[in-house]
């Protein structure tokens, strides 16, 4: 490198004003800050407090209107439900009534001994897989695996229970809601995973093009995509026309639960595949490469190092399929039968057709609780695939 | 490694599963049979229906007005969000705020729309506001939803800026206010624009929300689409979708490409 | 190496009692939840100085430079610059510049854009900006790089776009994080050189985090070795190198033989320490602040041993019993400038030692397996308490 040639003028007759004072300049404006400040509010808190306030306003205040109203009664009039607060001769009173929540489980044509059995599996799963969590920490796996397959025993005589159970259609509509989406989501899984892995592998230009070929449906509508399988799936329709040219008998899929596992699958299948996506293709590349160097083939390196890697993107991704999908509206009343019985329908019957409104905001209640547990499964999850864990 | 075949043939049978439906759509928009579904040759009949229908083409007006509005209103408050999620540091109710934004997301719209309109109607009878339910009750449902969206995507973007380029701004004379419109605010753009955009086409979407929290006389697009495909099927539909679909891959393509064809700005 | 800054060599305030120091930290702490990630340092630094804060990962040394710029608020303790208390000051009002460590460009703007950028912030009128500007790109030798976007240079040019920027509001003091961390090595030895250049031309007080000794021994004036959030020793680099403080300063900076010993003698003038370790006993030509049958440490550096084929005569003033070692050449590594001889003492322990390659292609040189007398004198090694 050559000599500092001409900047020497910056130096020497400029040091004296290097060092001279800062001037303090005046910002205009500046007073509002000031009177923020002198208010005790700091921008900081403006920045949070407006979403904040408008969530609040908005999303957390209705859900306890919802919860509120749940425990009123249907009336005639405008509002169609009763007060909860009532004042009476100076004394201001509160009714609230439990009907709507014991409207739920009326009406179920089920032994005595039905009710304590399924609280007692339910009991004995959660407690046997919260055990497991806890001596996970300090026993060997042989005891943990011993624990947890008790959860899954009572699971499974849970599950068994309610689905062999002659129950009122409220109940009916929440287990067969619970069931079409845990099946979607599977199947959503399976077809999702070599396609989000595919792309997360895929060369880099080719990796672009096929993310926005996941994307694109993203952007289009939601109803319209579901018109469209509509018309691919019902009987005159591209299938069968395919079908028939080939000899066959036509097949019934519309109006089937079939259609409704298809349509979920159609639907949320970009949720899945994006957050796993953007779990995959943080992978470093050399794991792989090393198990294949320590003597793994593909197939076992996949078991045994991506797979486990991806979790927290594939939990991410199937919450984000599973959640909506139990209450989902819009798929079942243009797809499936009139015996798809899906309690986002149910409400949306209750609300507009009944005009039961405060059964429909105990269903919605129950509903949410159905999936809280989820939803802190996929917050968790999904912090997971923010740090690239 | 050799390759095995799995992976192309599974991922290529997903994309078509992706896309058959929507080209099938597109192709019998141009059917002269007004079964949609049998092919009986070209024609353009159901695009002339749609110009005619009465109601699809005002419910469109209505929705992107609604959609353009709320997006906005998302944009502002999940952006707002996703910098006091990222960028400061503990504060109390920050999982609580975390949680509440990303609700949304995946809060079964049932749930969502009774909700609003439960509090819409409950504050008309107690504080006599909003008088009747129409534009502006969805415009305020969609912005919740939407704003979920916005933050989502701000948050990733927020995550990946180097925070020693806010530091280097600050360490030169930049106010934090300053600091946020010089240097995050042009760097985060492009995640403000598909923020928006994602917005706009989840608010242009919705069904349900809007079906509980509309009044009389406000019905949008996606309603006045439902009425008509739940009875069967609807030409001027596929005729409407048709044209949708090809904006939503035209914008999708050319925005791509620029992004494709700039040079890479981070580093 | 790099020629250290005039000021330095001709008046060293820090050795003055009564020179006021220009940036003054005292019982500085910070702490991250429990964790201190700075504990109670106090450090003087004076106008004109080019300072290395030096130290491991998590030694604490970044902290304490945020800290200094304001980006971090000491959890106690206080900061002067100048005379001003700074604690309360944000970083925007701080007559203190910082080059980032990844160079922080602002991607959207180009060159000259960036340079601006803090002059603009202080409302100069544009005639000036664009004046330093100019003179701010003949000083980093960017004349015909202004218009362009940070991610069309390479890394050297944006590393001294990003020395051009913190310079360009003629701070009082420069800190800079990891400056040449980016740069490969030989463009890392070039800028080492100018950096020195510039910092002496304008005169600026400059403060430089760098986990690399080589760095701060050819750049800075002086040197902070730092270590779990506190400061080890503070010194001229000759003083860190030839006479560490600590047994942490002889390991952390260079190499050290070093060994355990008991004190035998203690007079003024000398010190005899026997140590079971060495398989000798150490005669040190100078007087030690310690107590009879103390335990200490003795360090010596590698290339202040010599390596003899025969016993050497006794050196004047030293018993014939110390300082001298017999041992075997187990391994030896040839670096080109010198070679490293890892030499096995009978009783079983390894002493590194280091010889310069003055003759090219020694025939003589000492090889594998030879019986090797390893020796030093009186002054050579350095006698460690703590």
């Amino acid at each position: 490198m050559g000599e500092l040639g001409g900047i020497v003028r910056f130096g020497a007759d400029q040091l004296t004003s290097f060092d001279g004072s800062v001037q303090r300049r005046v910002r205009p404006w500046s007073w509002v800050g000031g009177a923020f400040a002198a208010a005790g509010i700091s921008g900081r808190a403006l920045v949070i407090a407006a979403p904040a306030a408008w969530l609040t306003l908005f999303f957390l205040i209705p859900l306890a209107v919802v919860f509120g109203i749940s425990l009123a009664t249907k009336q005639f009039g405008q509002p169609p439900y009763s007060d909860l607060l009532t004042t009476e001769g100076g004394t201001v009173q509160l009714t609230l009534h439990l009907s709507n929540y014991i409207k739920l489980i009326q009406d179920t044509h089920v032994g005595t001994n039905f009710w304590p059995q399924v609280i007692a599996y339910l009991a004995v799963g959660l407690l046997a897989f919260w055990l497991g969590r806890v001596v996970a920490r300090i026993a060997a796996p042989p005891a943990v695996r011993a624990i947890y397959s008790v959860s899954a025993v009572a699971t499974a005589l849970l599950i068994a229970t309610l689905y062999t159970a002659d129950l009122n259609v409220y109940l009916t509509a929440f287990l067969s809601s619970i069931k079409i989406a845990a099946v979607s989501t599977v199947f959503a899984v399976l077809i999702g995973y070599p396609m989000a892995y595919a792309i997360a592998r895929a060369p880099d230009r080719w990796r672009n093009i096929l993310l926005l070929l996941v994307i694109l449906p993203f952007w289009t509508s939601f109803l319209l995509r579901v018109y469209a399988l509509s018309g691919f799936m019902r009987g005159e329709g591209v299938i069968n026309n395919v079908i028939g040219a080939l000899g066959l008998p036509p097949l019934v899929m519309m109006q089937t639960d079939f259609a409704v596992y298809v349509g979920i699958v159609y639907s949320y299948l970009p949720f899945f595949i994006l957050p796993l996506y953007t779990n995959l293709v943080k992978l470093d590349p050399s794991l792989l490469e090393a198990s294949a160097d320590l003597g793994a083939r593909p197939f076992r390196t996949f078991l045994e190092v991506t797979l486990p890697l991806s979790m927290s993107g594939v939990v991410a991704g199937a919450m984000l399929v599973f959640i909506p999908a139990i209450g989902e509206f819009v798929i079942p009343s243009l797809l499936g039968g009139p015996g798809t019985q899906m309690i986002g329908r149910i409400l949306w019957d209750e609300f507009f057709s009944k005009t039961n409104w405060p059964r429909a905001a105990a269903l919605a209640i129950t509903m949410l609780f159905i999936v809280v547990i989820p939803f802190m499964l996929m917050q968790r999850a999904q912090s997971a695939v923010a740090e690239g864990r | 490694m050799r390759r095995s075949i799995f992976l192309p043939v599974a991922s290529t049978l997903g994309f078509l599963f992706l896309y058959a439906p929507i080209i099938s759509l597109v192709v019998f928009s141009f059917n002269a049979n007004r079964l949609v579904t049998v092919w009986s040759g070209f024609s353009v009949q159901s695009y002339v229906n749609l110009w005619e229908d009465p109601q699809l083409l005002p419910a469109a007006g209505l929705s992107l007005q609604i959609a353009a509005v709320s997006a906005s209103i998302a944009l502002v408050l999940g952006t707002l969000c996703a910098i006091a999620l990222v960028r400061f540091r503990r504060f109390r109710g920050k999982t609580i705020l975390q949680a509440t934004v990303s609700a949304p997301l995946v809060m079964p719209d049932v749930i969502t729309g009774l909700a609003l309109l439960l509090l819409f109607v409950g504050m008309q009878s107690v504080i006599g506001w909003p008088a009747n339910r129409g534009v502006l009750t969805i415009i305020i449902a969609h912005s919740i939803c939407c704003m979920a969206y916005v933050t989502v995507v701000v948050q990733s973007r927020l995550g990946d800026l180097d925070l020693s380029l806010e530091e280097a701004a600050m360490d030169l004379g930049a106010t934090p206010v300053r600091v946020f419109f010089d240097i995050t605010l042009p760097i985060i753009a492009p995640a403000l624009v598909s923020g928006w955009l994602l917005a706009f086409t989840i608010s242009l979407d919705d069904l349900v929300i809007a079906s509980f929290v509309s009044g009389p006389g406000s019905s949008t697009l996606p309603m006045v689409i439902f009425s008509k495909i739940r009875l069967g099927v609807a030409p001027e539909v596929n005729a409407m979708a048709s044209i949708i679909i090809g904006l939503v891959a035209l914008g999708v393509i050319v925005a791509a490409t620029l992004q494709m064809r700039r040079p890479r700005t981070r580093f | 190496m790099a020629k250290k800054p005039q000021l330095a060599a001709d008046t060293r305030p820090w050795r003055d009692p009564a020179a006021k120091p220009f940036v003054r930290i005292r019982h500085v702490t910070k702490k991250f939840g429990d964790i201190a990630a700075v504990s109670d340092v106090s450090l003087d630094i004076f106008k004109g100085e080019l300072f290395c804060l030096l130290g491991g990962s998590g030694s604490g040394k970044s902290t304490l430079l945020r800290m200094l710029a304001g980006f971090e608020e000491p959890t106690a303790g206080s900061i002067e610059i100048d005379g001003q208390d700074m604690t309360s000051v944000p970083p925007y009002d701080r007559p203190v510049n910082m080059m980032f460590q990844s160079y922080a460009l602002f991607p959207h703007m180009t060159v000259k854009q960036n340079i601006a950028y803090g002059l603009k912030r202080d409302h100069l009128p544009p005639a000036e900006i664009e004046a330093r500007v100019a003179e701010l790109l003949a000083l980093v030798k960017l004349q015909n790089y202004g218009e362009r976007k940070p991610h069309q240079l390479s890394g050297g040019q944006r590393q001294r776009v990003a020395l051009a920027r913190a310079l360009a509001k003629r701070p009082k003091l420069l800190l800079l994080d990891e400056p040449l961390g980016a740069l490969d090595k030989k463009l890392r030895e070039e800028t080492q050189f100018e950096l020195v250049k510039i910092q002496e031309t304008l005169g600026v007080t400059f403060i430089v985090v760098t986990h690399d000794q080589e760095e701060a021994m050819s750049l800075a004036t002086r040197i902070g070795v730092m270590n779990q959030g506190e400061i080890a020793m503070i010194g001229e680099p000759t003083e860190i190198y030839e006479f560490p403080n600590s047994r942490f300063v002889a390991n952390f900076i260079g190499s050290a033989n070093m060994v355990e010993g008991v004190v035998t003698e203690d007079e003024p003038d000398h010190v005899r320490i026997r140590s079971a370790e060495l398989g000798t006993d150490i005669y040190v030509d100078h007087g030690v602040d310690c107590a009879p049958d103390q335990i200490l440490w003795w360090a010596i550096r590698p290339e202040k041993i010599a390596l003899t084929r025969d016993k050497p005569a006794p050196q004047p003033g030293i018993p014939a019993d110390a300082n001298i070692v017999k041992g075997y050449v187990e391994d030896i590594a040839y670096l080109g400038d010198m070679t490293v001889y890892q030499v096995k003492l009978d009783n079983g322990r390894y002493m590194r030692v280091t010889k310069t390659n003055a003759r090219r292609g020694d025939p003589d040189a000492i090889s594998w397996d030879e019986t090797v007398w390893a020796s030093w004198a009186g002054s050579s090694g350095s006698v460690l308490t703590n």
